[in-house]
């Protein structure tokens, strides 16, 4: 990587009273690729990626947007900043179609009155630029719309606001295999815009098909950082389930001692 | 976790040139289409297609309205006299009016028990501070402000104290009946207490001139036209597919022959004197009877321009505003609305004022109707209009809902009762009713959870 990265977290730490959840994690996202965060349960990704949107603040450690250091102390500093966060349980509301949502909260208005024709039109770029073809009709409702389409619509609906880094928590997690292809497509198409996409996986497949980095936490602890081309999957699992994949990762010396009470 | 694939690296990602070879006539071909309008036989199959899905809005209700319209015109004499025409509309009113408030209130999955004893508190505030020689604008000025408090009060509760508003409503919709007997016997009257001001009694009792009703729905199908034709032209200004334009004037088509059909019968003479008779007249205090050339009792009763006026601007603000796109976000799905940045608890807070501001217009309506009582707005004022918003297709679950569900529904509420009023006669007459309209919510209720299932079990659409 000899670009410089949009997003760069340095040395976080950040607790739960006792608990040691994130322990000097260095993190990095740059614009056009896809860093896939994965790590085992309780690993704490999550709690990362919350990190990153301001929802926790962090204990110590910095955080760096586009090479200058900046302050996040809540959700409305990530985003201002254009990190989006599309969460796993998706944040729709099913009674209002694919535009209403696509815009919500940030409706486009004409004095007083919303400017449906804009939206509409916007919303339909958007998912034009993404080559999505699975919706017949942008003015759907949600609830008429499968798993995979609505991740569609919440993925679309980061696109549309121009963010600069998206995280997905689990996309593909209760998606079919047709459904999955589609919505890695999209996701590689997010990347391609220039977008700096984190996604968060449980499935192998999916970060090994679709990722150009592979950031592993094991135990609160980054093992790796490493690019796709440079590993295989069995060695992605020993990273993710001991930490530690031949030269790569945490080395014996110290494997335990990231692990704290 | 898989870990039985072993794919050589390298050769794993999906193409991403093949996202770069989209065309310029790809793109214009749109990924996303809308299915066009021109065709009527596809937009039918839409709409067909949506109340198949379980999003039937009014329809169940206008068809319950022309079935029960020909029901009792067969079965009853009388229910189709001009005469009963008019007063069905001024007995449904005031519910219609409640319900109206109560549309907001269950878009967002919410209730309020005691937007009818609201309404009593209203009409008797109004009536008594008339006694007090307050203009009568004043007076429904510091009755509304009154339902915006007891509504702020609620919604105050409910989003701070998180205390359900089915519980605290319930507790309200018992106070306030204190509240209403308090205000009432202020006034120093027995019994009843009849609203001291023309205008607020001529909007149940008076009725517009024949002209002026003509005018009105003049306005009204001109309106509607107009803002049609503007949207329409807006969409394909901007290359946005438009509903077909025989459906376009279809629906202005019937909003035209409703409206003048409303009007003209409305505006026939429905005096039963019409052909000359004698009439009772005060004299210098005293009753005579006089004879009387033919009588003309007929125009449009005042209220309805009332309840127009009220559907027209709180429909624009539910389907226009961004107010009341946050209103529907809110209770489709609160945690969404949040996360967008929307102030669910403003919202909030707004529906349950709304609601109790507009009980106290219905208040006033029906004050102008009954004369106000000790008992005004109890009983099953509430539980009615409750019923109207619910027959007409709001659901009881949140999030869907017009506030033209109001007009119907009620329409269909106040048809039951005046209809079965004189149909049954003997000691169970009212029971029967009850059972009857009880019934008929009911129905509406089942047909509301199963029309939410059906939603929710519709995958691809
Ligand atoms: N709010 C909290 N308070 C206390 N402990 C917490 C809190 N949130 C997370 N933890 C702990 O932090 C650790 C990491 O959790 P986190 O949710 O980040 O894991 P994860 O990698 O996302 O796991 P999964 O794959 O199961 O989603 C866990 O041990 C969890 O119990
Ligand atoms: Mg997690």
């Amino acid at each position: 990587m000899t670009d410089q990265p949009i997003l760069r977290l340095r040395g976080v730490n950040k607790s739960f009273g006792a608990v040691h959840v994130l322990d000097d994690v260095d993190f990095e996202a740059y614009a056009g690729k896809v860093t896939a965060l994965v790590g085992d349960n309780g690993a704490g990704k999550s709690t990362l990626v919350k990190c990153i949107g301001g929802t926790y603040p962090i204990d110590s450690g910095s955080y760096e947007f586009d090479g200058s250091p900046v302050h996040v102390s809540g959700p409305r500093d990530a985003a201002a900043l254009g990190v989006e966060i599309v969460y796993q349980d998706l944040a729709l509301c099913e009674n209002l179609d694919v535009v209403q949502n696509m815009f919500l909260g940030r409706e486009r208005m004409r004095g007083v009155v919303l400017d449906e024709e804009s939206m509409e039109i916007a919303a339909s770029q958007t998912l034009t630029s993404l080559s999505v073809r699975t919706l017949k009709s942008v003015r759907q409702r949600v609830s008429s719309l499968s798993g995979g389409q609505r991740q569609t619509v919440a993925i679309a609906k980061a696109a549309l606001w121009k963010s600069r880094v998206v995280i997905l928590d689990e996309p593909t997690a209760a998606l079919g295999v047709a459904q999955t292809a589609q919505v890695l497509d999209l996701v590689r198409r997010l990347a391609d815009q220039g977008v700096a996409v984190i996604l968060i996986s449980h499935n192998m497949l999916d970060v090994l098909q679709v990722a150009d980095r592979i950031a592993v936490l094991y135990l609160g602890r980054m093992a790796a950082t490493v690019d796709r081309a440079d590993v295989n999957q069995t060695q992605v699992v020993e990273l993710i389930t001991t930490g530690r994949s031949g030269d790569l990762g945490i080395q014996p010396a110290t494997a335990s001692a990231g692990v704290s009470i | 976790m898989s870990t039985n694939l072993e794919k050589p690296s390298g050769s794993t990602k999906p193409d991403a040139a093949a996202a770069h070879t989209t065309t310029a006539d790809e793109l214009s071909s749109a990924a996303v289409t809308v299915p066009t309008g021109a065709d009527v036989g596809s937009y039918l199959r839409q709409y067909w297609q949506r109340i198949r899905g379980g999003d039937m809005g009014s329809l169940p209700a206008v068809a319950a309205l022309v079935v029960l319209f020909l029901v009792f015109s067969v079965v009853e004499n009388g229910f189709l006299s001009k005469a009963n025409f008019a007063s069905l509309i001024t007995q449904a009113a005031p519910g219609i009016l409640l319900a109206m408030g109560l549309v907001f209130v269950l878009l967002l999955g919410e209730i309020d028990l005691s937007a009818g004893t609201a309404s009593g508190v209203g009409g008797a505030i109004v009536a008594v501070l008339l006694t007090k020689d307050w203009p009568w604008p004043l007076a429904v000025l510091a009755a509304l402000v009154v339902g915006a408090v007891i509504g702020l009060g609620i919604g105050w509760m409910r989003t701070f104290l998180r205390v359900p508003s089915f519980v605290s409503t319930l507790a309200l919709f018992l106070g306030l009946q204190g509240v209403v007997q308090i205000v009432v016997n202020s006034a120093n009257t027995q019994g009843n207490l009849s609203l001291q001001s023309d205008t607020l009694v001529a909007l149940e009792n008076s009725n517009m001139p024949v002209w002026l009703g003509w005018v009105m729905a003049a306005v009204l199908v001109i309106g509607y036209a107009a803002q049609k034709l503007l949207a329409v032209a807006g969409r394909h200004k901007r290359g946005l597919p438009t509903e077909p334009s025989s459906i376009t004037a279809a629906k202005v088509l019937g909003i035209a022959v409703l409206s003048f059909g409303f009007t003209f019968v409305l505006n026939l003479n429905r005096s039963p004197n019409a052909g000359g008779g004698t009439r009772i007249v005060e004299r210098n205090g005293q009753l005579v009877t006089e004879k009387t050339g033919g009588e003309f009792l007929g125009g449009v009763p005042w209220v309805v321009p009332v309840i127009l006026v009220l559907v027209v601007v709180l429909g624009f603000v539910l389907s226009r505003t961004r107010y009341g796109r946050h209103v529907y976000a809110v209770g489709g799905s609160d945690e969404a609305a949040r996360r967008a940045g929307i102030r669910v608890n403003a919202v909030r807070i707004s529906v349950f004022v709304i609601c109790s501001t507009l009980a106290v217009v219905s208040g006033v309506v029906l004050a102008s109707q009954t004369a106000v009582n000790a008992a005004q707005g109890g009983g099953n004022t509430l539980l009615l209009a409750v019923g109207a918003a619910v027959v007409g297709g709001t659901s009881l679950f949140g999030g869907k809902g017009k506030i033209t569900d109001a007009v119907v529904g009620g329409a269909v509420v106040a048809v039951i009762l005046n209809g079965m009023a004189d149909l049954l006669h003997g000691k169970n007459n009212s029971a029967w009713q009850w059972i009857v309209t009880g019934l008929v919510l009911l129905l509406a209720a089942t047909v509301d959870a199963m029309s939410r299932r059906r939603a929710g079990s519709t995958g691809l659409g």
